[in-house]
């Protein structure tokens, strides 16, 4: 116990004396840690967003009316045999099927009307215009193919629409973003593991004596590096703060003061998940500095 | 006791081996001079012995283990069981005499409450009680010499290393320095010196291995530096 104390009392002693080099290390680490969890946080709101939206995605099928393509709908509008009988097919799909409701042409209008309030557009379209459909909530998303398939061809039935296919398209730009945000984390994570090691270099070199002696004199391996380690992981967990700190404020202010309140149509990452982030971020920080440190040293000074 | 068997160590970037063949004995107690010119093996046999290096071939066997085969978290143990002293002191000058002394306790785990008494029964040992609270830079080159001697005897080890300790000491300063060696061997710790300095070594009349190019070309019983030429 007494040896630990000594070796704490080392590892203030050690900090101060590289102070320069310590006020680097605790920024680079900061600053590649808040990035680091940036990118989660990004992560998870793209997943949240996936949740969010994926849930309240389906399959439209469109059915003919007066104003459909004749190519399509030869026969022109559907009649209500025609629409009882894609009613039942889409109902006897079970397992694939979750729930299915119809929309009328008035339905549709009404929709439109909400969702287009303040354009111009509203002056051209009439309830006659608007398609009348049904709406199918799939139980897998992934199974649009097997809802195509039953009545993509059935007669009165214009169109089968997956509204999954716009959204996957969107989710790809945002992988994107995603992949590059991770990216610039895992290259700053690289530098400060670098600015770790050379730090612990200069560190063992400045005290080279000391650990000579310590060597000659029987001091075991643990009891010499442990400073070292120590020291890393000091300047790292303080660094962490500082980046747990900043995620903090990337929820409550960007996230919750500034995206929430502009974006009203899906959901934002949660504090559960951004503590989750914190944590994963702070433990990553002191575990890569203390192994790059213990590594440096273990090299440095060799018995 | 300390035995070399038919030990050779060759550095990578010479051709020559700095020790080729070597093999002695030398008893607990004993005191042995190793002398030679520069380049000799003389340094090669000591940091064998401090296991700072590991022969190429042949066996270094210390009270009948073979230092090589340590694991190396075993090796500061075996190191708890030699002193060293060198020509340069090695000492930490921002701290006082007393504390240069007592790291090399604290450092193994010693208890707080053995260090102090053993700290100043090594003080006492070379006469430096009233520099106790002295710095390094405030002592001259005989007396950091001897506090470096208090560090590597606080310990109480059966061995003694000494690479050319009076090295950097004029010959009357020298001579107090082998005055304390001579003490420190009497309570039975076997000491062994590497040096270049031919008026102790004759004065001593101890044992003498002479190294010349990585061979024993001498070993005397009671030996003096070197014959005149």
């Amino acid at each position: 116990m007494r040896r630990f104390g000594l070796a704490l009392r080392e590892v203030g002693h050690g900090l101060r004396r590289n102070l320069t080099m310590t006020v680097a290390v605790i920024l680079t680490v900061a600053v590649s840690l808040t990035l680091f969890g940036t990118g989660l946080m990004v992560r998870a709101q793209v997943d949240a967003m996936k949740d969010y939206w994926y849930d309240r995605v389906e399959v439209s099928v469109f059915l003919c009316g007066n104003a459909s393509d004749p190519k399509v709908c030869p026969a022109g509008a559907i009649t209500p045999e025609q629409r009882a009988a894609v009613d039942a097919q889409l109902r006897g799909l079970t397992g694939v099927v979750e729930e299915v409701f119809y929309e009328s042409q008035q339905e549709a209008y009404n929709r439109f009307k909400e969702q287009f309030k303040n354009s111009p557009i509203l002056e051209n379209v009439t309830p006659e215009s608007m398609p009348e459909s049904f709406r199918v909530k799939l139980a897998n998303p992934e199974d649009f193919t097997k809802v195509a398939a039953a009545v993509g061809t059935s007669p009165g039935v214009e169109q089968v629409q997956d509204q999954r296919q716009l959204l996957e398209k969107f989710f790809k730009l945002l992988g994107g973003l995603q992949a590059i945000a991770l990216g610039i984390a895992v290259a700053m994570l690289l530098v400060t593991v670098l600015l770790v090691v050379n730090t612990m270099r200069v560190a063992a070199f400045s005290r080279r004596k000391e650990t000579g002696i310590m060597k000659l004199v029987g001091a075991s391996n643990a009891y010499i590096q442990l400073p070292f380690v120590l020291e890393a992981a000091v300047a790292a967990g303080i660094g962490g703060l500082l980046a747990v700190g900043a995620l903090a404020a990337e929820k409550a202010y960007l996230v919750d003061k500034v995206l929430e309140p502009s974006f009203r149509f899906t959901a934002f990452v949660g504090w559960d998940e951004t503590i989750k982030i914190m944590i994963i971020v702070f433990v990553t920080g002191i575990l890569l500095a203390s192994v790059a440190a213990f590594l440096t040293v273990r090299r440095y000074l060799k018995v | 006791m300390i035995q070399f068997e038919e030990v050779s160590k060759r550095y990578k970037a010479q051709s020559a081996p700095a020790l080729d063949n070597i093999s002695l004995e030398i008893a607990d107690g004993e005191f042995t001079f190793l002398v030679g010119p520069s380049g000799s093996g003389k340094s090669t046999f000591l940091r064998l012995l401090l296991r700072e290096e590991k022969a190429t071939s042949g066996k270094v066997i210390v009270n009948d283990k073979d230092i090589a085969k340590l694991r190396n978290w075993k090796v500061p143990a075996f190191r708890r069981e030699m002193g060293a002293v060198f020509q340069d002191f090695r000492l930490l000058p921002e701290k006082t005499v007393t504390q240069n002394i007592a790291f090399a306790l604290e450092v193994i785990g010693t208890p707080k409450a053995a260090v102090g008494p053993a700290v100043a029964d090594a003080l006492e040992l070379v006469g430096l009680t009233e520099m106790a609270d002295r710095k390094p830079g405030q002592l001259s080159g005989g007396e950091q010499q001897r506090v470096a001697l208090a560090r590597a005897f606080v310990n109480k080890p059966p061995i003694l290393i000494a690479d050319e300790p009076t090295g950097n000491l004029d010959p009357a300063t020298s001579l107090g320095i082998m005055r304390l060696l001579d003490r420190i061997n009497r309570t039975g710790t076997t000491v062994i010196m590497a040096t270049h300095d031919a008026a102790i070594v004759d004065q001593m009349r101890k044992r003498v291995i002479e190294l010349v190019g990585g061979h024993i070309i001498r070993d005397e019983a009671r030996g003096v530096y070197g014959y005149a030429g």
